[in-house]
Formats: structure tokens, sequence, C-alpha cells
């Protein structure tokens, strides 16, 4: 896992060596300017994310592991979790969701203000998973955008943080264009 | 635990009840029901009937054979009534909490069409078991107030645990009916517009 085993990123540097360059690469030609201000605003963003946690089912259990003081994602920036959709930017989504209650995952997402991502935690959440039935959602992508997918059944929380560090980059990247 | 089975028309089966519950039978374990509409019949061709022995219904192959738990010659016919309501009753000791008799497991043929009172007014927990019954079957209680789905929303059609449910049937209440992707790809590449908004 790159992002996990890099120094700076286990010491909560930033690593601007690697990431204002590869945003300047990915500019479009005829786009000028590098944006120092877009690199710290991805990285402030990026070790600052407040999540929701859309806990519905067994995947909480792993999602608390990861939360917790022994996998710890304080590390990373997201130690504090928010139960208002209107405080939080990362809606993290653990665990089965059911035609029943998708409304309710789609209005909180509508909720939460700009910029927002989205991590689908656990295999249900990503496919349905092996409830492939009259009830359960199949794959909240078909309701709601997704940033990050973390399959598995559950997902261990080396895999979370990949995950999270995943989307750390992903913010990095988008700068002021995140939406 | 083992259960003692016994079978009353649905007629009768409120009566049975009420006088089970007066003689000791004071917690309903369970309501539930069964759908017996494959039941005793050819299942439709679906490419796995040559793991079954040639029976009832001639299909069949050398490699099915020796197994004569499914669709056997001799083996039942369909049955008359399409479901079962099963009634689940233990009686226990208010003050030791131990149970007085064996369990008691009482099942009921059903039609759609025939009439199966609630017991609602002998137990109440009956009242979510009914409804789920409702939800997941489509069996309805008379003479009960209320039943509406449990479980399930108020806009799904039909009742899932019925044989004939389509297993592939969605009824999503948001996002596309076929259940494509809401726009995800489009997010995990980096947008073209200028940086300066």
């Amino acid at each position: 896992m790159p992002p996990m085993t890099s120094k700076a990123s286990l010491e909560g540097r930033q690593d601007d060596g690697t990431s204002v360059p590869s945003l300047v690469q990915q500019l479009p030609e005829g786009n000028l300017v590098t944006t120092q201000v877009d690199a710290v605003l991805g990285w402030a963003r990026k070790y600052s994310i407040f999540q929701y946690p859309f806990v519905t089912a067994c995947c909480g259990m792993e999602y608390m592991s990861a939360a917790a003081s022994h996998y710890d994602m304080d590390r990373f920036g997201a130690g504090f979790p928010r139960f208002s959709p209107r405080q939080a930017d990362l809606l993290m989504v653990v665990g089965t969701v059911s035609h029943k209650i998708a409304p309710v995952l789609r209005r909180i997402y509508d909720q939460m203000a700009s910029p927002k991502w989205v991590i689908a935690f656990g295999v249900c959440t990503c496919t349905g998973g092996f409830y492939d039935d009259y009830s359960t959602v199949q794959g909240i992508d078909t309701i709601l955008p997704v940033d990050v997918y973390i399959p598995g059944c559950p997902p261990r929380p080396e895999m979370v943080l990949h995950g999270l560090s995943l989307l750390q980059e992903k913010i990095q990247r988008q700068g002021r264009r995140g939406r | 635990m083992r259960f003692e089975t016994r079978t009353v028309a649905s007629a009768q089966a409120f009566d049975t009840l009420r006088q089970l519950k007066t003689g000791d039978y004071n917690v309903l374990i369970d309501l539930t029901a069964v759908d017996y509409f494959l039941y005793g019949k050819c299942p439709e061709p679906v490419g796995w009937e040559q793991n079954f022995p040639s029976g009832a219904c001639g299909i069949g192959s050398p490699a099915g054979a020796g197994r004569t738990d499914f669709l056997a010659a001799g083996a039942p016919g369909p049955r008359a009534h399409r479901y079962e309501v099963v009634y689940r009753l233990a009686s226990l000791d208010p003050a030791t909490g131990l149970e007085i008799k064996p369990r008691l497991e009482l099942r009921v043929p059903y039609s759609e069409g025939s009439v199966l009172l609630s017991v609602m007014s002998l137990w109440p927990n009956a009242d979510w078991l009914e409804r789920e019954v409702w939800d997941m079957f489509g069996i309805k209680f008379a003479d009960r107030p209320d039943i509406k789905r449990l479980l399930l929303y108020e806009e799904f059609v039909g009742h899932p645990l019925r044989k004939d449910y389509p297993v592939k049937k969605r009824q999503p209440l948001i996002g596309p009916k076929s259940g494509e992707l809401l726009g995800s790809p489009s997010f995990n590449v980096v947008r073209q517009e200028t940086p300066f908004e």
C-alpha cells in the first residue's frame, strides 16, 4: 500500500515534491498556471476530513475498529465523525443499503455541503454483495456518486485506511475544483 | 426443542388457538407461513434436472442415480391448499419461567379466498407477526385493524416470499429502474474546466 508506507504520509507531512508537479502535468494544454493555492487547499482538505458514518449493518463493527485507537483513523486526519451531514464532508456508507432506506441516504448526501466525497465501505454498498434480492440496492452508485470503493465482507482496517489514503490523494488532486 | 405438530382447518383455527391459549399455551413464539406453490410439481426445466433421478416428472439421467429425495416416484403430489400458516406455541410458568408443556406447532392450510381470523386478541405480539406474513406472503388476516406492510415500503407491489415472485425483480424507490450507475465514473477523472471558477 504505497500511500500508507510512504514516510511523508505516515508522519502527516505533505509531500509537496510529488503532488504539485503531478497536478501541473494533468492540466490540459493551453491552461497555464501552476496552482500553489490549489495544492494548499487540497492539503488542508485531505488532512481534515470530517466523516459522516452512515452505518446500517455489520460493517459498522469494522468501521469502529478502523476508527478506534488500535488502527486510529485520526492519524490520517479523519478522526472526528460528525453526526450531522451539514458539518461533514465525507459520507462513509457502511453496510447494506435497502431500497427502503435509499431515499434517506440520498437525502443525507444532498444535505452535505460541497466539497463532499463518498466512500462505499464493504461489498454490500459497492455492489449489493450476496444480497442479490428484492430488498437490497445493488450498489449505492446507482443512487449517488461514489469516490472510493472499499470491497470486502467486511474489509479489514488496513483496507479502510488504504481507501482513505486513496481518497486523500484524490482530494489533493482536485484542489479548488473539488465538488 | 422438538415441536408436537398438529394440523387444523382454517375455519377452526381461531377456536382451536383460543382453547390452546386457555389451556396454558400463553406464549406465541412465532407466526409464519410456507408457500407450497411448487411443492410436488415438476419444476420448469432450467438445466439442473440431470442431477435428479427419473421420477414422477420423467426427468433425470443416470448422473442422478441413487438420489431419491427429490421428486422420486411416490413423492407427495401438489397440495390442495397453496399456503400453510404456522403457529408455534409454548407454555411458560410466569412464576418460574419454566415450560409446563411441550411446545406445540399448529399448521393451518390456507388458500387465497378463505378466511383466517387474527389472533391479536389472544396474543398481542401477533400484531407485527401477522403484518409480516401479510407483507411477505400476502396472507390477509380478518378481524383485526391496520393490516399494512411492516418491513417493506408502501410502494412495493407484490409479496416477495411467494414462490412465484420473480427472483430478479427489483422495485427501487429512487435511482434508475435498470440499476445502472449514476455518474460515478465521471467523478474519477479530473474535470477539464479551468481551475479559476
